[in-house]
């Protein structure tokens, strides 16, 4: 069966309007030949699992720079969860401090970069991390 | 032949021959080629006083103030906000007994977008990047034994900033200080927001109408008060180049002056008390003639194309913010240099307030140690390195000036495109700036990833091993805590009194008359902050942002 382009739903939840990375993420993952479905700001998880659903997506981007990081990543694994989407692979970024990184990955978010990262970094993850779920 | 170019021939084109230089070609952060040298022929088709003419006199390139820092300082105003109301009490009262000159106020994302912390949409964010708000009492408590009369406060506060004025100016009444003794500033410029910092409730033309209540009331009542701060700070961070940032932001300033002037105000009315607020990235010189384009550029608008009579009309007074932008997570120590840097080009720029950020906020809210070290960094620029002495210490700089000619050159460029358009509100319509500022950003980040563009610790010096920094943690019991006393407080209320002030704020809404009068009353009442915003979402509407990236 041939393999079809891997989906990305790259999101803003949250009331932050921090969206430069966000922006910046969906951009080079396009370029880079995923399809890219930006949300836009200040979206509810729900929302964000509802156009990842809409969307068929297979990994879900998130972005968050306002602190509220540990909140909005496990309400969206949560929600997933209770969808039967968990092969969904959830990553994101922003202003992570260390131990939440470590504390958001056991519960099951795949990556998260923090400011200074390459755009090719979260390229290469993407490519060697998330398949079409078919 | 001009002596630069015959220099070139006989000195420089052998040399280079022989020992090339490190590029080909050299230039500014933004973009603008930077020659080899700078002499006075890059000058000459200006004279000294259409240039740059006097500190305290038209066209201002030079400073705004006859006597600039040897007169006095500038403000020494360090961001802060966590927490719950009291939290940030604490470290406003720690900053001013560190030295610090002015307070300046983060709310967090709720207050920012019109929730209360109560709201299901405020879940998670309470006190998280800012501190919570939600009615008068949370104010009072954030200025607790803090006297109104003799502290200026700034306050970075936007879409809901005609509350906070409420607020600020009931406390003030309540302190028994007179409106006319209150100085402070509040950010309030929703044209920026639209493009960059992306904290709305409305659309933009009643965001602007709010915008001009506060202007006209201020102007009136609180003479003291800079009713906007005219930002483009936000519109840098979100990866605008400088030349964009200079544009932009006085393209919004414009608007605001427009707007004023169509209500019938006087320009020299209000004027004079709009202040700006600019970021200070990287580019060292880049930085310093932005700020020097901005007040020549600034003066004009408001000499020529207003009729502004009052020097202070033309005056461009301006805060600066290090940019939170170039500071890295990678080596976090590095920022200290970085911030420091940047710093001293504010003040080189003639910033009349700063706010120095700490090495520390690429991970989280800055620790009291990391805000010292930042708070110490411009105390050290102000009264070790004696740069303060003199005006304009780097005035008549052949390459400072060139530099500044061209930035004014390239932001003009811009603006007329945006007149073209009909002005900013338009410009944002058609989603014009956004554009231009994603644009830019994404090759900003493709010269960063390819190592065209060093960034120190990053993609060069890196090391694979970093010591972990200590962080300020805020505990998750705060959002709770302030939940359930704003909860309660609400409850507590004479609800037939808030009832009706939320309905003499929708009549004055849609009346189209000052909604300030109104507030004041509704906050000493209690009225919430989510309260008014939801009667701005039920008369104006929603914002939809076109989706651009």
């Amino acid at each position: 069966m041939a393999e079809r382009t891997v989906r990305v739903v790259v999101a803003k939840p949250g009331l932050d309007g921090h969206d430069r990375g966000a922006k910046i993420v969906a951009r080079a993952l396009r370029d880079a030949g995923f399809e890219v479905i930006y949300t836009g700001l200040h979206q509810t998880p729900e929302q964000i699992v509802a156009t990842a659903l809409q969307e068929d997506a297979d990994a879900i981007g998130l972005s968050v720079l306002s602190g509220a990081h540990n909140y909005l990543f496990r309400r969206v694994l949560e929600l997933l969860k209770e969808k039967g989407a968990e092969d969904i692979a959830v990553f994101g970024g922003g202003i992570i401090p260390p131990e939440d990184i470590v504390g958001l990955k056991a519960v099951g978010v795949k990556a998260l970069f923090t400011p200074g990262t390459s755009t090719q970094d979260i390229v290469r993850f993407v490519r060697d991390n998330v398949r079409a779920v078919v | 032949m001009s002596g630069k170019r015959e220099w070139e021939e006989r000195t420089v084109k052998p040399f280079v021959e022989r020992t090339p230089e490190r590029a080909v070609r050299f230039e500014s952060l933004s973009g603008i080629p930077v020659e080899r040298l700078y002499t006075p022929e890059d000058l000459a088709d200006r004279t000294y006083e259409e240039r740059l003419g006097y500190p305290g006199e038209y066209p201002f390139t030079r400073g705004v103030y006859p006597t600039m820092y040897r007169g006095r300082l500038w403000t020494m105003r360090m961001f802060a906000g966590f927490g719950r109301p009291e939290d940030t009490n604490a470290r406003f009262k720690y900053l001013l007994e560190q030295g610090q000159t002015g307070l300046s106020t983060a709310f967090d994302m709720p207050a920012l977008m019109g929730y209360d912390a109560d709201h299901p949409r405020s879940r998670g964010e309470v006190g998280k990047e800012g501190v919570s708000i939600s009615t008068l009492d949370d104010f009072e408590r954030l200025f607790a034994d803090i006297p109104l009369g003799e502290v200026t406060t700034s306050m970075t506060i936007n879409c809901t900033a005609s509350v906070a004025l409420a607020m600020y100016l009931a406390l003030a009444e309540k302190q028994g200080v007179a409106w006319d003794r209150v100085g402070g500033t509040m950010q309030n410029d929703m044209l920026k927001e639209f493009i960059a910092q992306k904290e709305w409730i409305c659309p933009p033309e009643p965001a602007v109408r709010i915008v001009t209540d506060m202007i006209e009331f201020t102007a009136k009542h609180v003479p003291r008060f800079n009713p906007v701060s005219i930002s483009g700070y936000h519109i840098r961070e979100a990866g605008a180049t400088a030349v964009q940032e200079l544009a932009f932001t006085l393209a919004d300033g414009l608007g605001y002056v427009d707007a004023a002037c169509a209500r019938g105000l006087d320009v020299d009315s209000f004027a004079p008390r709009l202040s700006f607020f600019f970021d200070i990235h990287n580019d060292f010189f880049e930085e310093i003639a932005k700020l020097r384009a901005a007040r020549r550029m600034w003066a004009r608008f408001m000499k020529e194309r207003y009729g502004a009579r009052k020097p202070e009309s033309m005056r461009l007074r301006t805060h600066t913010q290090t940019a939170g932008v170039s500071a890295t997570a990678q080596q976090p120590l590095n920022n200290v240099a970085r911030v420091a840097l940047q710093a001293l080009a504010a003040v080189l720029g003639g910033a009349q307030s700063l706010h120095t950020n700490s090495y520390d906020e690429t991970w989280a809210l800055p620790t009291e140690d990391a805000v010292t070290v930042a708070l110490r960094t411009q105390q050290v620029i102000a009264e070790e390195t004696n740069v303060a002495l003199t005006i304009d210490p780097l005035g008549g700089s052949y390459y400072l000036e060139a530099l500044t000619d061209r930035m004014e050159a390239a932001a003009l460029a811009y603006i007329r495109r945006i007149d073209a358009m009909g002005g900013m509100i338009r410009a944002i319509d058609a989603g014009f700036p956004q554009k231009e500022i994603a644009d830019a950003a994404y090759r900003y980040q493709l010269m960063d990833d390819r190592g065209e563009k060093v960034v120190v610790g990053v993609n060069r010096y890196a090391m694979l091993e970093e010591q972990p920094i200590n962080y300020l943690r805020i505990d998750e019991s705060v959002e709770l805590e302030q939940i359930e006393r704003v909860r309660a407080f609400k409850a507590a209320r004479d609800t037939a009194r808030v009832e009706r002030r939320l309905k003499q704020l929708a009549e004055a809404c849609r009346d189209g008359r000052n909604v300030m009068p109104v507030l004041i009353d509704a906050v000493k009442d209690y009225v919430s902050l989510g309260e008014v915003s939801d009667v701005y979402r039920q008369v104006f509407g929603l914002y939809r942002e076109p989706i651009i990236f």
